[in-house]
């Protein structure tokens, strides 16, 4: 893509957020500050947030529950699609589960993890790895079977170990089915953290946002929603350079713009 | 007059190390290979009674039409799949059942290139000699000398997709010969080239061969590529047997050549017929 059209696609986008935060602060100038700020205010609480530290260690205990969560249940996920796809009439009994799990709404499993366990941690990680395995699992073993049978005749000439051909064959193919699922499970786990520290947490972006609620603090609860959708957009980007580096053997058209 | 000029060559000794009461190094004993039939009802034969030998050094150029069962022959030599009846044996050993015997023994070209995208020409070369646990930097000073053989040095670093047909399968070529194999086993690897690539890499490929004393199964449906490449010839009926075999060194080439063609078509012709 050349740098003239990055730019017109960076300005469309632009355009759009613009447009939202000007109709934001003309609704600031009718209606009252608690139900909407003016932006500058947003904005001065959102900075205020990322250069104090206390406040930053809040949204970066978040972070660690959602790479916690996601860490487990993509581990969780690798674990129960490598076998199906190795095996696959072990699919006719865990299938129709991970799409009952994928049925059951978050907060039923906050609910029930806030019955079942005691420790506030262990409640977080045990909703975020629920949440997001049907998802991991699901997109690994779809990467899984796109396996080139040519391929795998081919590296099965050679006679490798089992391990040898985990790493030389599996691994790179299932490697863009991961790099999807983390960016689809991230979104995802965002929306879901926020819901299980609200309920049962005593830190964290959830726990603030609880906090600017009971304080009917609008601008607050902006800023530290917007936190949580900064760290999302960086660790997406993240993502996508390292999806860029890793799938580099591709043709240019085929990668992630 | 085929039939005389092979008996001909077929008398004379063959440079090699086996004696000749050794054993052969490839023998199929009485193979045949039923598969399903994808609607369920009852099965195929792909191969029928298939007996055969192949002596070591030896290149031996498999010829037959589309479906004749030369593929699922080649499946049973190289151990990809298992026999029905009877027995296959390579170097006096079942090439399936013994799967870690043969690791690094058997070297495959196949029809397409099968070359991993996501590895450079120079790493997919390194990828057999790494499977047998050589240390890197042999595996990759080896890799370089097969492309540089193979004319392919300063691509080392390029993706497949950036590569021309020839030239991608001229990096799986150096791949099946990089592990240093006994038995070479060839799938039609230039079937998918423009005539003029695939008659360099023939002649490249035959060089090769016969320089490294290895011995090579060729399978083909060109009857031209088949004379160009095998000391022997087998022409396959479906579903897989031997209806003909030629012995050919460089005179029966050379003078009888046409002869063999025309028996060759003649043969294939017969089963036009029987099929029709």
């Amino acid at each position: 893509m050349g740098s003239g059209s990055r730019v017109t696609q960076l300005l469309k986008a632009s355009a759009g957020i613009v447009a939202l935060l000007a109709a934001w602060q003309i609704a600031s100038y009718f209606f009252p500050h608690f139900l909407f700020p003016p932006v500058q205010d947003v904005i001065g609480r959102t900075v205020k947030i990322i250069f104090t530290w206390p406040d930053l260690v809040q949204v970066l205990e978040t972070a660690g529950r959602i790479f916690a969560g996601l860490l487990g249940a993509f581990f969780l996920g690798a674990l129960i699609a490598i076998p199906i796809g190795r095996y696959p009439r072990f699919e006719a009994y865990v299938n129709p589960l991970l799409v009952f799990l994928q049925g059951i709404p978050a907060l039923s499993w906050v609910i029930i993890a806030i019955i079942w366990f005691h420790g506030t941690e262990f409640r977080i990680f045990f909703i975020m790895v629920i949440t997001t395995l049907p998802a991991f699992t699901f997109q690994i073993l779809d990467s899984y079977r796109s396996m080139s049978k040519d391929l795998f005749e081919m590296t099965m000439s050679f006679r490798p170990r089992g391990w040898t051909l985990f790493r030389v064959l599996v691994v790179p193919t299932i490697v863009p089915g991961i790099l999807t699922a983390w960016k689809i499970n991230l979104g995802n786990s965002a929306r879901v953290v926020v819901v299980a520290e609200l309920v049962g947490a005593t830190g964290g972006v959830g726990y603030e946002l609880l906090r600017q609620q009971q304080l009917f603090d609008m601008a607050g609860a902006l800023a530290w929603t917007i936190q949580l959708v900064l760290f999302v957009l960086i660790v997406q980007q993240v993502i996508v350079w390292l999806e860029n580096w890793l799938l580099r053997y591709r043709a240019v058209a085929e990668r992630a713009a | 007059m085929v039939g005389e000029l092979a008996a001909a060559v077929q008398g004379r000794g063959r440079t090699g190390s086996l004696t000749p009461m050794a054993e052969p190094l490839i023998r199929f004993n009485e193979v045949t290979k039923e598969f399903p039939r994808p609607d369920g009802a009852g099965s195929f034969t792909a191969v029928d009674r298939l007996s055969f030998t192949i002596e070591e050094g030896e290149i031996v150029a498999v010829l037959g039409k589309t479906g004749c069962g030369k593929s699922t022959m080649f499946n049973l030599l190289s151990g990809l799949i298992e026999p029905t009846r009877g027995s296959v044996r390579v170097a006096g050993h079942d090439p399936f059942g013994e799967f870690d015997f043969f690791r690094g023994k058997i070297g495959i070209v196949f029809q397409n290139d099968r070359l991993m995208p996501w590895r450079s020409a120079l790493k997919n070369v390194v990828l057999g000699v790494e499977i047998l646990d050589t240390k890197r930097s042999e595996a990759e000073r080896l890799a370089r000398r097969w492309l540089d053989r193979l004319g392919l040095s300063g691509h080392e670093n390029d993706w497949p997709h950036a590569l021309s047909g020839g030239m991608r399968q001229r990096v799986s070529i150096a791949r099946a010969f990089a592990v240093e194999p006994d038995i070479l086993l060839c799938d039609e690897p230039f079937s998918s080239l423009d005539e003029m690539t695939a008659r360099d890499l023939r002649t490249e490929f035959v060089r090769l061969v016969k320089q490294s004393g290895k011995t090579a199964v060729f399978i083909t449906h060109h009857i031209n590529e088949a004379l160009d490449v095998g000391d022997r010839i087998m022409v396959f009926h479906r579903p897989a047997r031997i209806a003909f075999e030629a012995h050919l060194d460089a005179v029966a080439r050379s003078n009888g050549r046409q002869a063999i063609e025309d028996e060759i078509l003649k043969v294939l012709s017969q089963e036009t017929k029987a099929v029709v």
